[in-house]
């Protein structure tokens, strides 16, 4: 077996830079919330890196790339159970350049981030240990299944033809489906849409929103699985929608409301990032630009629609990357173009076979993870209770679930003297002579 | 001796603290506080959801002074801290009984 070291460095690479995107999106997140339920919101995301991290090397990623039961295209087998025959080819990727545990690990961190997406649509109400079951359970019944479907070549929606880059549907439309079950099992937050609910560290996300950005070229150039002339096609057409999707969605501020925020372009550039996801390896500078342009004035419009239908996706995840997912697979049925990568769409002379292919794609990958997810969750509901109590809620994750304040906004000093015994004594210090003794005059210490 | 107690548009500081200093006024306490008067408050925008936030931002300025200057003081601090617009804020005075420098223990006028 011949292995490319270049192609193999920078899919390790990419590993690493997505496995970032968590935290990125946990701070793009935890800005969003009210600062009694921020540390809830990180706490969710990087439980969620733990949980899959352990159920991928064990179960989830062997029924997704194991080798296909009867032939379905609908999930692979246990073959590679526990990282079992860690060095066999796997089925369909014959042609590969790197060892199939750098496969194992980038791969890993899509199913990281695809759980953790979640939490934007179900913030400041779900119960922990409850979560932390629900994120195990999804990635083996939901992720694992819409991977193989599309990312595995014996798959059923790959062999048919539809095309995803780098998981426009299997992580973006996957998560915004599940996210809007869980939040129609669990309900509304108490108080809203009345109660204004406006994110308590506007900074915060445009930082996460950065680091994203920044891990999503890994996501996206090196999802071609080599270092080479389609990474930088992927690498290129990422960074020009994701610019696109920010200008669209920061003009459909200006002409609705007279101004441009900066939480419209962090989540512009979001919808950008996900809406090229599917897209970024099969379209041209063209396309890469329209998509995101598209997505970018789309997501602004769709993300009022939770108001209409009265449905609490907290902090957008429909809005942004189910709708930013399905506009991307679309998109690729007219743009997609073979002189990149993949099939002609229709306007590059393909005819509508590629729209059609990304049409089933996108109910199929939708409607199971919607409805897998539901009854996942409303069997969490019933038999552990998925949500908080009411005095939790008013109270904050925060302190409710995990003990803790993020911010002692000038209170601090004054409650580490409130507590029992002196300052020193509490936090332990030894009490040993200072090295200068000033004791003695005490009139002169400054 | 009277405690002035003021309320003002924070970006109107550095020019109230000039105009204090000019008056020979040689300490104060700042805090930021929050509240409303006739403005009653704003509109913030997020991913296009309007929220009316009734507490707009502000300084408060408290300082103690003896009374034959408080009139002075207060007059300072109206001029410096006014911008004609709406939400420039208000000041008031109150009676001080007791006054205690605690570095020394003087107190009274000496105090201050």
């Amino acid at each position: 077996m011949h292995y490319n070291s270049g192609d193999t460095a920078w899919v390790l690479a990419s590993s690493a830079l997505v496995l970032f995107m968590t935290p990125g999106l946990a701070f793009f997140y935890g800005g969003m919330v009210r600062a009694k339920n921020v540390l809830g919101m990180l706490m969710q995301n990087y439980v969620a890196i733990a949980v899959v991290s352990i159920v991928w090397v064990f179960i989830s990623y062997s029924l997704a790339f194991g080798p296909d039961i009867g032939g379905w295209g609908l999930l692979g087998s246990l073959h590679f159970f526990a990282l079992a025959h860690p060095n066999q080819t796997i089925p369909g990727y014959s042609g590969s350049t790197i060892p199939p545990l750098v496969f194992v690990a980038f791969q890993m961190m899509f199913a990281i981030i695809t759980p953790a997406l979640i939490t934007g649509a179900t913030a400041d109400r779900l119960r922990f240990a409850p979560f932390v079951v629900f994120v195990a359970i999804w990635s083996i019944i939901v992720y694992a299944p819409i991977a193989h479907w599309v990312f595995d070549p014996n798959g059923w929606l790959f062999k048919l033809g539809a095309e995803d880059f780098a998981g426009g549907t299997v992580v973006h439309m996957n998560a915004g489906a599940a996210g809007l079950a869980i939040a129609m099992v669990v309900g509304k937050r108490r108080g809203w849409p009345k109660e204004p609910m406006p994110p308590h560290n506007v900074p915060f996300v445009l930082l996460g929103a950065g680091i994203l950005w920044f891990g999503w070229f890994g996501f996206n150039a090196g999802s071609a699985l080599g270092a080479n002339v389609l990474s930088a096609h992927a690498f290129i057409n990422t960074n020009t929608a994701t610019a696109a999707a920010l200008l669209g969605w920061i003009l459909v501020e200006k002409i609705k409301r007279g101004k441009s925020t900066t939480l419209g372009a962090a989540s512009g550039a979001v919808a950008g990032l996900v809406a090229i996801t599917p897209a970024c390896g099969y379209v041209d500078l063209w396309g890469a630009t329209i998509i995101g342009l598209a997505a970018g004035i789309i997501c602004a419009l769709a993300v009022s629609l939770k108001f209409k239908v009265g449905l609490d996706d907290a902090l957008d995840v429909g809005g942004v990357h189910l709708v930013g997912g399905i506009v991307g697979a679309l998109l690729i049925g007219f743009f997609g173009t073979a002189a990149v990568s993949g099939a002609n769409g229709l306007l590059y002379g393909g005819g509508l076979a590629l729209l059609g292919h990304q049409a089933v794609a996108v109910v199929a990958a939708g409607t199971y993870s919607f409805v897998v997810s539901w009854i996942l969750a409303k069997i969490i509901h019933k038999t552990m209770g998925f949500r908080v109590s009411a005095d939790d809620e008013l109270e904050g994750m925060d302190t409710a679930l995990h003990a803790e304040t993020a911010y002692e906004l000038g209170g601090g000093f004054l409650r580490s003297l409130a507590s029992s015994g002196s300052p020193e004594a509490r936090v332990g210090v030894p009490q040993d002579p200072p090295l200068i003794d000033l004791s003695g005059k005490p009139g002169e210490r400054r | 001796m009277k405690l002035i107690v003021a309320i003002i548009k924070p970006f109107k500081l550095e020019d109230v603290r000039n105009a204090l200093t000019r008056e020979g006024v040689v300490g104060m306490t700042v805090s930021e506080v929050q509240g409303y008067g006739r403005q009653s408050g704003h509109t913030e925008v997020y991913r296009g959801a309007e929220y009316q936030t009734s507490f707009v931002p502000k300084l408060k300025i408290e300082l103690v002074v003896s009374d034959d200057v408080a009139t002075e003081v207060v007059e300072a601090i109206v001029e410096a801290a006014r911008t004609e617009k709406i939400g420039d804020g208000k000041v008031w005075v109150l009676d001080v009984a007791e006054l205690v420098r605690v570095r020394t223990g003087e107190r009274g006028a000496e105090a201050i």
